[in-house]
C-alpha cells in the first residue's frame, strides 16, 4: 500500500458546524490529488459530517480516531 | 471440437425460445453492447449533480443564520449553491455602513424603522430591543459558532452566487451601490423558477 502524506493539517478545535466542513472544504483545495488532511475538531457533529461531505464530494475518509473530546480524521483528496 | 457439436444442438432451443417470447435470441447478443452503453449514458445524465437554490426571504436573525450555514456547507460539498434574495432577505444584503437607504419618505421610513445590513439583523422571537440578537451573537462566540456575516464572507469566497430580486430592490428604492460587493444581476421569479424545475432543490427560509 502507498504512503499516503499528510500534507496540511486543519485545526478546527473549539469551531461549531459548518466551520469544521468549510476549512477542510478550504484545505483540499490546496493540496495535490492524492494527498491527505488531518482535521481536528470538537465538534461532535463532525463525526457524522465528516463521512457525509467524504461521500458527496468523492473523497476518501481513511482514518478516524478520537480521544473522547477530539475527533481527529485524515481524509485523502481524489 | 466435441464441446462445439455439443453446443449446435442447444442454439436452435434457444432461438425457439426467443421467437416464442418475440425476442430474437440471435441478435440480441450484437445489440447487447449497444444497449448497455446508452443505458450507461442515460444513467450518467440522470445522476448528474442536483443545484441547490436557498430563496432568502425573512431577513430574521435565526433565519438568515441558518441560510447562511446552508449555503456556505453547500458549496463546501461541491454543490453548485445560489440565493435568490428577496424581500426582508434583501435588507440582509445591504451594506453595513448604510443607515438610510430608498428614494422617497416611505421607503426611507422603512429602512429607518429596520436597520438594514447583515449585522443589524433581529430576532423573529425574544429580540427584547437587541437584547437577544445580543445574548445569541455572545453564545456563538462561546461556542464557536460563525456569525451570519462571516458565513457570508465565506459563502461567497466559495463561490455561492446571491442574487438580488429586481423588484423588491425596485419596490424598496435600492441600489446596486446600497449592496454588498459580489452580489449577482437582479432576476425575477421567472428566473427562480427556471432554475428550480431546472436542476435545483429549492428552499424557502
Amino acid at each position: 500500500m502507498p504512503v499516503i502524506e499528510i500534507t496540511q493539517l486543519v485545526d478546527a478545535r473549539g469551531l461549531s458546524c459548518p466551520m469544521p466542513i468549510v476549512k477542510t472544504a478550504q484545505a483540499v483545495k490546496t493540496i495535490p490529488s492524492g494527498a491527505a488532511i488531518e482535521l481536528l475538531a470538537t465538534d461532535a457533529g463532525s463525526i457524522k459530517d465528516v463521512a457525509a461531505w467524504c461521500k458527496a464530494t468523492g473523497n476518501e475518509l481513511i482514518e478516524q480516531t478520537s480521544d473522547g473530546t477530539v475527533y481527529r480524521f485524515v481524509i485523502r483528496w481524489i | 471440437m466435441a464441446t462445439t457439436e455439443t453446443l449446435a444442438p442447444v442454439d436452435p432451443l434457444a432461438e425457439a425460445i426467443g421467437a416464442a417470447d418475440g425476442r430474437p435470441e440471435a441478435t440480441a447478443p450484437t445489440e447487447t453492447p449497444a444497449t448497455t452503453a446508452a443505458l450507461a449514458h442515460e444513467e450518467e445524465a440522470e445522476v448528474k449533480p442536483k443545484d441547490f437554490l436557498i430563496i432568502d426571504y425573512s431577513g430574521d436573525l435565526e433565519k438568515t443564520w441558518a441560510a447562511m450555514i446552508l449555503a456556505s456547507t453547500s458549496a463546501a460539498m461541491g454543490v453548485k449553491t445560489r440565493v435568490f434574495v428577496t424581500f426582508w432577505g434583501l435588507q440582509t444584503f445591504v451594506r453595513d455602513d448604510k443607515r438610510i437607504t430608498g428614494e422617497n419618505w416611505m421607503q426611507k421610513m422603512m429602512s429607518a424603522m429596520q436597520r438594514p445590513g447583515v449585522s443589524h439583523r433581529k430576532l423573529s422571537k425574544m429580540n427584547f430591543l437587541g437584547m437577544g440578537p445580543w445574548m445569541m451573537g455572545r453564545l456563538a462566540k462561546q461556542y464557536g459558532v460563525a456569525s451570519p456575516k462571516e458565513l457570508l464572507e465565506i459563502a461567497q469566497e466559495m463561490g455561492v452566487e446571491f442574487i438580488p430580486c429586481q423588484m423588491t430592490m425596485d419596490m424598496f428604492g435600492l441600489k446596486r451601490e446600497d449592496m454588498i460587493d459580489g452580489m449577482g444581476e437582479p432576476v425575477g421569479a421567472a428566473t427562480v423558477i427556471g432554475l428550480m424545475t431546472d436542476n435545483s432543490v429549492p428552499l424557502f427560509i
